[in-house]
């Protein structure tokens, strides 16, 4: 599990304008051009695959509402009763 | 197994696809890399955030940002250039609950609206002012604004600006901060993630201050526009980080709490408190209205030529109104000749606060002669009532959908001794066919308003006469 990446993000390429901006803001640089025109002539920015910390800076940069999506990896179930305490352990 | 959840993804705020155009539904029309679609995600987070979407009003400006409401699904008014901030005013005055913000350009703010700003500032509205300073007018093609930094070329300083003949850049917010009344002022900047962190985190506070009542907040944000500086989003980004902030430092200006006496919105007494109205030592104390549970909401039309006492009628109506605690408008419209022109006034009679008092489609429209009939017949709502001073009405009139009554009110005031009285032939007939508010209130009004005794008589004698008209007119056409 620790191998698991902490974010992810979907970029949607009839949204994004390809800008670029969240290319350059992303820290650790896991985020590049797509080779293939959108439909909108432009080159809209894709996700590599691996490295997103769901920090949500993309997102931020991003002029377009809807362009980015951010997901994080949920944390671990919170201890609220002892039942679900107990269902949480044999996970 | 791992397991992923959304943490930022389209606010709710923005309609999930724009109505502006055939095509390219689901992108806004901002140019690639353009700071205002930035400005509008952080404005749309907070106001899901603060859950206030149901209580908002958005002021878009002219600008590249003019059609803001495309996106926003919020309320939305669209104001001319320069007068988001006078809007916004009337906005808030009138629904004190909402919470409204005005989103204009430097072009919009600074320049042709640099009244408007200063006022509103300066008397302490309580709303809340977005500031994009992209030191450029962006829609028209990129003109200099008020905020273009010096030596910076655009097409009317094609040799750059110059102090000499332009002038120094307007800074807005210390300008502002110089007034007493604003209790928040700060400049951020779209330079990058961590600027745009702290835009963030102005703009929440800015509009959680109008929702805490605390007065006039303004947040400026300088904010890239690649195109018309003709560079990539990029390299305007960074522009905005090496030449913007440099002249327009960034930080907070005015952040302070002040108790301005009154500050809470308009005064909570109904209208007919503060003119007295309802004083029992006037000896006009209101009596009881028509239907006291009416809920009812009147958009009456009174028009005619000048002299016929259109204005009056409509005075009266909202005097009535206001005797019996009803909310009332009354707007009159004429023109420069004070007789014989066409003159027609507005009045509302509500339960509810009444958002405007201009009424394009009346429920009831009084015409007074057969031209306001021909010209505003047309715009009475379904099921709406129509009274028509003439014995008949002309037979190729048509108008279906609406009950139109002629009611010969000039002809009966004149077998009463005076065809002026008309106006009074037709409340009479108006409150008898309508019951929307008590003839012993118009009496009241009367009584108070008119002082020689020989016209009140005779006015009392023509509300009866039209009262007594409508009475008379078959069941199946009242
Ligand atoms: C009364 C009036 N005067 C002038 C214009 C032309 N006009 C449209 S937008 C604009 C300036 C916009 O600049 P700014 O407010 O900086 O907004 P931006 O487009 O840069 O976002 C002007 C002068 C107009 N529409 N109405
Ligand atoms: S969330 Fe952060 S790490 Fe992931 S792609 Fe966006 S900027 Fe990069
Ligand atoms: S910032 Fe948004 S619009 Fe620009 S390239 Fe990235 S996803 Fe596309
Ligand atoms: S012209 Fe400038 S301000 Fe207007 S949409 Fe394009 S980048 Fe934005």
């Amino acid at each position: 599990m620790a191998s698991e990446p902490r974010g992810r993000v979907q970029i949607d390429p009839n949204e994004c304008k390809g800008c670029g901006l969240c290319i350059d803001a992303c820290p650790p640089h896991c985020l590049v051009f797509t080779e293939e025109l959108s439909p909108y002539g432009v080159h809209p920015a894709h996700y590599l695959g691996s490295g997103c910390t769901g920090c949500g800076i993309c997102f931020y940069v991003c002029p377009e509402p809807g362009a980015i999506v951010v997901y994080r990896l949920s944390p671990p179930p919170k201890v609220i009763s002892t039942t679900e305490a107990s269902r949480a352990a044999t996970l | 197994m791992a397991e992923y959840e959304v943490v930022h993804s389209k606010s709710p705020v923005f309609y999930p696809i724009y109505e502006r155009k055939a095509d390219l539904k689901h992108q806004t029309h901002y140019c690639p890399g353009c700071g205002h679609g930035v400005v509008h995600k952080l404005i749309a987070e907070t106001i899901a955030d603060l859950d206030l979407q149901d209580r908002t009003i958005f002021v878009s400006p002219v600008g590249c940002s003019v059609f803001a409401y495309y996106y926003f699904d919020v309320g939305n008014v669209q104001a001319a250039h320069g007068r988001a901030s006078a809007v916004a005013t009337a906005l808030k005055r009138a629904c004190p609950e909402s919470i409204v913000i005005a989103y204009q350009g430097d072009g919009d703010l600074a320049a042709i609206g640099t009244a408007e700003i200063v006022h509103a500032a300066n008397r302490g509205e309580n709303i809340t002012v977005f500031f994009i300073n992209n030191a450029i007018y962006g829609m028209t093609g990129g003109q200099m604004a008020p905020t273009t930094l010096v030596g910076q070329t655009t097409t009317t300083t094609p040799w750059g600006r110059r102090p000499v003949n332009e002038g120094y850049p307007l800074r807005v917010c210390e300008l502002l901060a110089t007034l007493e009344a604003p209790v928040y002022i700060e400049r951020v900047a779209l330079s990058d993630n961590k600027n745009i962190m702290r835009a963030r985190r102005a703009i929440r506070k800015a509009i959680e201050l109008q929702r805490d009542g605390a007065g006039f907040s303004l947040v400026e944000i300088l904010s890239p526009c690649p195109t018309i500086w003709k560079m990539t989003p990029t390299e305007a980004r960074d522009w905005v980080a090496e030449n913007m902030i440099r002249n327009f430092p960034l930080g907070v200006f005015r952040d302070r709490r002040l108790a301005m006496p009154g500050n809470g919105g308009p005064p909570q007494r109904s209208v007919a408190e503060v003119l007295g109205l309802t004083s029992p030592s006037l000896g006009t104390e209101a009596p009881a209205a028509a239907t006291p549970t009416d809920t009812r909401e009147w958009k009456m039309k009174i028009a005619g030529f000048g002299g016929q006492g259109v204005l009056l009628l409509g005075q009266i109506l909202a005097e009535m109104g206001m005797r019996e605690g009803k909310e009332v408008s009354w707007l009159p419209s004429y023109g420069p000749e004070m007789r014989s022109g066409s003159a027609h006034c507005h009045v509302c009679l509500s339960s509810q606060r009444i958002g405007s008092p201009l009424i394009e489609h009346p429920n009831v429209l009084v015409a007074m002669n057969e031209i306001s009939l021909r010209k505003f017949a047309p715009s009475v709502t379904p099921g709406g009532l129509i009274l028509y001073n003439r014995r008949t009405v002309p037979a190729d009139l048509g108008v279906s959908n609406v009950r139109l009554l002629p009611i010969p009110a000039a002809e009966l005031a004149d077998q009463l001794g005076a065809a002026k009285v008309g106006n009074i032939v037709m409340l009479g007939a108006l409150l008898e066919l309508t019951g929307a508010l008590s003839f012993a209130t118009a009496e009241a009004v009367l009584q108070a308003t008119v002082k020689n005794p020989d016209l009140l008589a005779l006015d009392l004698r023509a509300l009866q006469a039209g009262r007594d008209w409508a009475r008379q007119l078959p069941r199946e056409v009242r």
